[in-house]
């Protein structure tokens, strides 16, 4: 859950430099989502009333994701992928950058799913962890197999994901990993461990997320527990343990969400756990200053997902959506833009004649070896996600 | 002065009792005039004040889903809270933080009112504007300027590192100083103006007359001055101290872990854990300590015989 800036203007910001913001936190809006996450009802947002008919009828397709998260031509001000959609489906859609952040999301959405209500999205985005909530919780539409033949496309590492064996009813969108991340200059022999992060030199520059899933999730890797198969409050607290030492110690100086990237940028901080995509984002802006690994126990895999709500008034069009970017000549056009994992097979081959450098990128399209050592975070119970992130809030704000 | 003004009377005057009516219709009058003041505080605090109380009484659903919570009028939430060290000793160290930034922001804003209000002469309201300048900058991004300033690589440490006050690799942000610093920085200005809408009012014929009286300079000041000061210093203080102790923004920018503060742990608690009934707790602790020791303060200031 990473750390979400109270200024919304600032998250604005951030966001459109990130591409992506986690779970999120802090602050107004944050707040705002918390509490209508208490209430019940609450209004549609705007769209709701596009088209109360029966699937299948409309003509438009209402789609929420995140900010930066499709290919955008600056100077028609047009997304040309979904340009071209609209011109072949003959569907028009509404495409709305209005997830901010799972949690606020969610509480703006949820209760009216609850009530069989339709929430105005013929298709939203969600995180792995919310997609599974959803899923379990009855929220999410299956997904008509026929409809979507490109669903075969999806990379093998992502087809059976523990929150939905076989796909039934979700895609993912865009992934990315966590892993260690330095400077070259003041690491000049890189990180392969993370035990590496807790070398004497880089005592006090050390920055983490405040992602528990991913920090917490490679300590536990580095401590030979396979995160993605059950394991025990015991092993999770095991890599507590460490977390709490090396805060403790001075060695990690700060627990960040997005904002870590600023610590790396002006050396205050020399060695993170960070993610992909954002070390690819400042690597490109600040010159190439920054390295970027799996550690050799495993790092983590997250992903966006494709979902469509249970009471969406267009099914059939959100699946020829879904069907149209699982076309690897469309992914490759999106992950072209968007720097995060691709997770259409076959992409790799239509980047090459987009972008050589970018096809060639292991954190675009990762080798079945990086794939072999992400691991995807298992679902928690209820129980667990309410004690886990209690504990962690424990080490984190001492 | 007019902006000095205005924060003058909001602090220091009184509600005036109505004038004395003529007739009924007056009277009816008075109390439709505070209808929409009334219906604002009873839709916008009093009825989320009991929502949060409520909340805090709840219990979690045996099983439920995250966030699922079900009335059981639980009073031992709030035992179970004050006794767990996680949620007291960020609370203690949320007044211990504000507190020293209320002093600091006290021994800085009272010289500086002061200078404006007998030494300004015509540039006075040049010299306010530049106190409520910082204002135009969202108090986040000033923080956030903060960090650049602090940073192992910035100026501050770069000179503090040649003088020898911190080592080769020290450093000075996060640390508490950072916060503290942070937060006698972002509430400075709530200090300084209602000290000097008090000081602006004071007769200066007092303070002459104290020295015709035989008073040094400073017996003048510390016997006419700063007494006629103070509803500005209560005024301040209260201005600076309650948003300080319930603030994250500096702990959450300029601290390390070991700096958190409560609101912090709140916003996490509700936010992350989704635990509401604790964050209601603890949100409920908060709002009453503070306002038992302010309650404390005035009394013991007792500014009812100075105003």
């Amino acid at each position: 859950m990473t750390e979400k800036h109270p200024d919304p203007r600032i998250e604005a910001l951030r966001q459109a430099m990130s591409r992506r913001n986690f779970l999120a936190a802090v602050g107004a809006t944050g707040a705002a989502a918390g509490l209508a996450a208490c209430g019940t009802g609450g209004t549609s947002t705007s769209g709701s009333g596009s088209s109360p008919a029966a699937s299948g009828d409309s003509k438009t397709i209402t789609w929420a994701n995140w900010t930066l998260y499709l290919d955008y031509d600056k100077e028609s001000k047009t997304y040309p992928t979904l340009e071209r959609f609209e011109k072949e489906s003959g569907y028009t859609v509404e495409y709305r950058e209005d997830i901010e952040d799972n949690v606020q999301f969610n509480g703006k959405v949820a209760p009216q799913l609850a009530n069989g209500q339709n929430i105005g999205y013929d298709l939203v985005t969600p995180t792995d962890w919310l997609a599974a909530e959803w899923i379990r919780k009855g929220y999410a539409a299956e997904i008509d197999a026929a409809n979507v033949p490109n669903k075969k496309n999806i990379l093998t590492a992502l087809a059976d994901v523990p929150f939905d064996p076989g796909r039934q009813y979700s895609l993912t969108w865009q992934s990315g990993f966590a892993g260690l991340a330095w400077n070259k200059e003041k690491v000049p022999n890189g990180l392969k461990t993370l035990d590496d992060l807790w070398a004497p030199e880089l005592s006090g520059k050390v920055v983490v997320l405040s992602e528990m899933r991913d920090t917490i999730g490679l300590i536990m890797l580095s401590q030979g527990v396979d995160i993605s198969q059950p394991f025990t409050t015991e092993q999770f607290n095991a890599a507590l343990d460490v977390l709490q030492q090396q805060v403790d110690s001075g060695q990690i100086k700060q627990v960040k969400g997005n904002s870590y990237k600023e610590d790396l940028i002006n050396e205050q901080a020399w060695a993170a756990i960070g993610w992909s995509g954002d070390i690819f984002q400042i690597n490109a802006e600040n010159g190439d200053k920054w390295g970027f690994a799996l550690p050799e126990t495993g790092g983590t895999l997250w992903s966006d997902n494709l979902l469509i709500p249970s009471t969406a008034a267009n099914k059939a069009g959100a699946e020829a959506l879904m069907n149209f970017y699982y076309d690897p000549k469309n992914a490759a056009e999106v992950a072209a833009y968007v720097n995060y994992v691709c997770p259409v097979k076959g992409a790799k081959e239509e980047m090459e004649k987009i972008d050589p450098k970018l096809a060639a990128s292991e954190w675009i399209f990762p080798t079945d070896a990086t794939l072999d050592n992400a691991y995807v975070f298992r679902p928690l119970t209820p129980e667990e996600q309410t004690e886990f992130s209690d504990s962690f809030g424990r080490v984190i704000q001492g | 002065m007019s902006i000095a003004a205005a924060i003058g009377d909001t602090i220091e005057d009184e509600p005036k009792p109505p004038p004395p009516s003529t007739n009924k219709g007056r009277k009816f009058t008075a109390y439709l005039l505070m209808l929409p003041g009334m219906l604002w505080l009873a839709i916008f605090f009093v009825i989320p004040l009991v929502a949060l109380f409520m909340t805090s009484l709840q219990t979690p659903v045996p099983g439920g889903e995250v966030g699922q919570f079900q009335q059981t009028f639980s009073f031992s939430n709030y035992a179970e809270t004050l006794t767990d060290d996680t949620y007291y000793i960020p609370l203690i160290r949320s007044f211990i933080y504000s507190g020293i930034a209320t002093i600091l922001a006290l021994l800085i804003g009272y010289p500086l009112a002061y200078a404006i209000a007998f030494k300004g002469g015509k540039y006075r309201n040049l010299l306010l504007v530049m106190v409520i300048a910082p204002f135009f900058v969202s108090f986040i991004l000033r923080t956030i300027a903060w960090r650049q300033i602090l940073a192992d690589e910035g100026p501050v440490v770069a000179v503090l590192r040649v003088i020898g006050v911190v080592g080769e690799t020290g450093g000075i942000y996060p640390s508490a100083f950072a916060v503290i610093m942070g937060l006698t920085y972002n509430f400075l200005p709530f200090m300084t103006l209602p000290i000097y809408a008090s000081l602006e009012r004071v007769d200066p014929k007092l303070i002459e007359a104290s020295g015709d009286l035989y008073a040094k300079p400073m017996t003048g000041f510390f016997k006419v001055t700063f007494p006629l000061s103070l509803p500005g210093v209560v005024a301040g203080t209260l201005l600076t101290f309650i948003p300080a102790a319930g603030d994250y923004v500096n702990a959450a920018l300029l601290g390390r872990p070991s700096n958190t503060m409560i609101g912090n742990r709140i916003e996490y608690t509700f936010l992350s854990v989704n635990d509401y009934p604790t964050a209601a707790v603890l949100s409920f602790i908060l709002m009453a300590t503070i306002l038992i020791m302010v309650l404390i303060y005035i009394r013991r200031v007792g500014t009812e015989d100075l105003v």
